[in-house]
């Protein structure tokens, strides 16, 4: 079984240690750097499956950083930060990152949000029928099958589930997703969203008070989970 | 900026008093003498120098001087004197004014440094309990990592695996204690340093809500968690990342003082634009002198647990007072602690539209 390469760039050595033996444990090869410099050219020498990338920088702003890699890499990044602000997550998000963790975080949540990012970035983009745990969603019939019944959504809730699940993995900010489905005039109206959300999430959660599909990401966005445990 | 048009406040009141009394003074000049006018201004410029500084101070006592010689002393409407008893009286006035406003201004002077001291000495203690909890609270969780992992790496033989895992399992009970205290540390001085500007948007709250209770389901699992919201809530416009922390912070303490397997209840509801949410626990409240202080920085109550240094409750009194809310509390004895986040906000009862 061949795992995926995996680019490690933080500049704390106890952190790149750590990243390495969870990862290495799972079978991914890991490549880590400690700069911003030698991330972009260990990236563009060996282009990873995935890149986890620390904004906090010695030689450069990982804002900045990232940026550059997007003009040329489109696989998963996903975004490591020490601080837990709104702002700068949602700027990283628009700079493009699939998916973002605050230190200190959990392995275990780490290696689902790798996995949730690997497995989208693999997935047959052509197949018009997609599984997710009980969901089945037919792209061609614009249906969804929840526990094989056929659940009815309204066109903008059909909208918003696809915008998600075409998404999967990464974590959309309420801006983003206004948007796509309502248009730019209504990009701060999140009234919509809010309401809509909860809306969907009582028509394909099990649990809608505990959601495994659409994630919150606090005061960020939301983030469309495949896998359903 | 502020200072400056302070001071030239000082200097108009300056010189409205003493111009205005001097005033009454004339219209009554036939009734009253005018050495009688002399202690009337004299006695202006000392309740003066009681409120103002001390060049305003001299103002007033040179121009009541000036007033009291071209009005009242004969002849009239000139500064020339007549009588050298009334040169003497002018020179003594002048003098007396002045060191009235000198003297006064000098006991301000002392007193004020007598404050300062007394602040600083008062932010000193503060300063020192505030070390005695913070080296205790980071120096127990340490010890308890470096004793752990010591301990594993030293490859004891005879360790059995039990007794390994809750050697782990204690150094991340004591990481995740640091991790508390760190994030209410920053948070403490996101609040002092003035940084937080709340940034009010649409929130559903049950989904606020739920995203507390979810994540701290570790935390919360040695508790009953009871959620109790209306039905049709309204969608409530306030700060998404600030309300969660306070909820947070209110669970996580509920958590702390209460007995295992107690329950804690969560409820919302928003009216008239006012969103209200209260959580109240079924421990044994707090003591009637502990009330008036929970929400005070670094304050614990007497017969808290081991762990915390007194900032849970005051963030979260920060954190409600930053979006122009309340945060109350009151405990009777045997139903436990209940508090009470009333925040002024916009309502929107918004339903989906059936779109097709």
């Amino acid at each position: 079984m061949i795992e995926a390469t995996i680019l490690i760039i933080d500049d704390e050595p106890p952190i790149r240690r750590l990243l390495d033996i969870t990862l290495s444990a799972q079978h991914y090869r890991v490549m880590e750097t400690g700069t911003a410099r030698d991330g972009q050219i260990a990236a563009a020498m060996h282009p990873p499956d995935l890149i986890l990338l620390d904004l906090g920088l010695p030689d450069e702003d990982g804002q900045a950083l990232l940026l550059k890699l997007r003009e040329w890499y489109s696989k998963p990044i996903i975004v490591l930060s020490a601080r837990n602000m709104e702002e700068e997550i949602v700027q990283a998000l628009d700079h493009g990152a699939n998916d973002y963790l605050t230190k200190p975080f959990r392995t275990g949540e780490l290696l689902a949000r790798i996995r949730s990012a690997l497995r989208v970035s693999r997935q047959e983009e052509n197949n018009p029928v997609r599984e997710f745990g009980n969901l089945r969603i037919d792209l061609v019939a614009r249906q969804l099958r929840r526990n094989n019944e056929l659940v009815h959504l309204t066109a903008t809730e059909y909208a918003l589930l696809l915008l998600l699940v075409q998404n999967e993995g990464r974590v959309l900010t309420h801006q983003f997703i206004l948007r796509e489905i309502w248009g730019a005039p209504y990009s701060t109206q999140s009234q919509y969203l809010r309401v809509y959300i909860g809306q969907l999430r009582k028509k394909i959660e099990n649990n809608p008070n505990q959601p495994v599909h659409i994630i919150t990401a606090s005061g960020v966005g939301y983030r469309f989970s495949g896998s359903s445990l | 900026m502020q200072n400056r048009s302070n001071t030239t406040a000082q200097f108009i009141s300056s010189i409205v008093s003493v111009t205005g009394v001097g005033s009454v003074c004339y219209l009554f000049s036939d009734f009253i003498g005018y050495r009688s006018v002399a202690l009337i201004l004299l006695l202006t410029v000392s309740l003066l120098a009681m409120r103002l500084r001390l060049y305003p101070v001299l103002l007033a006592a040179l121009l009541s001087a000036l007033i009291w010689d071209f009005f009242f002393i004969p002849p009239r409407y000139t500064f020339h004197i007549n009588s050298y008893e009334d040169v003497l009286m002018l020179a003594m006035y002048f003098i007396v004014a002045l060191l009235n406003g000198v003297l006064t201004a000098r006991i301000r002077f002392f007193e004020k440094l007598a404050r300062e001291k007394e602040a600083k000495h008062q932010t000193l203690e503060l300063y020192d309990t505030l070390f005695d909890a913070l080296s205790h609270e980071l120096r127990t969780p340490i010890s308890t990592i470096l004793g752990a992992s010591d301990h594993l790496l030293s490859e004891d033989k005879n360790l059995p695996d039990k007794d390994r895992k809750s050697l782990v399992l204690e150094i991340m009970h004591a990481s995740e204690r640091l991790n508390l205290l760190t994030e209410n540390l920053l948070n403490m001085s996101r609040l002092e340093s003035g940084f937080i500007r709340p940034k009010a948007d649409w929130c559903d709250l049950s989904e606020l809500i739920y995203t507390v209770v979810n994540r701290l389901e570790d935390s919360l699992s040695t508790h009953r968690i009871q959620v109790s919201l209306p039905e049709n809530l309204p969608l409530v416009k306030l700060d998404f990342g600030l309300t969660e922390q306070v909820l947070h912070n209110l669970l996580i303490n509920a958590v702390k003082h209460t007995p295992q397997n107690s329950l804690i209840r969560i409820s919302a509801h928003a009216q008239q634009q006012q969103c209200t949410i209260e959580v109240s626990d079924s421990g044994n409240g707090f003591a009637d002198t502990d009330l008036p202080h929970i929400f005070e920085k670094f304050y614990r109550s007497r017969n808290a647990g081991p762990g915390g240094v007194g900032l849970g409750l005051s963030i979260a009194k920060g954190f409600v007072e930053a979006q122009g809310g309340t945060i109350t509390v009151e405990s009777l004895p045997g139903t436990g602690a209940y508090f009470r986040i009333s925040i002024p906000a916009e309502l929107n009862y918004l339903k989906p539209e059936n779109d097709d």
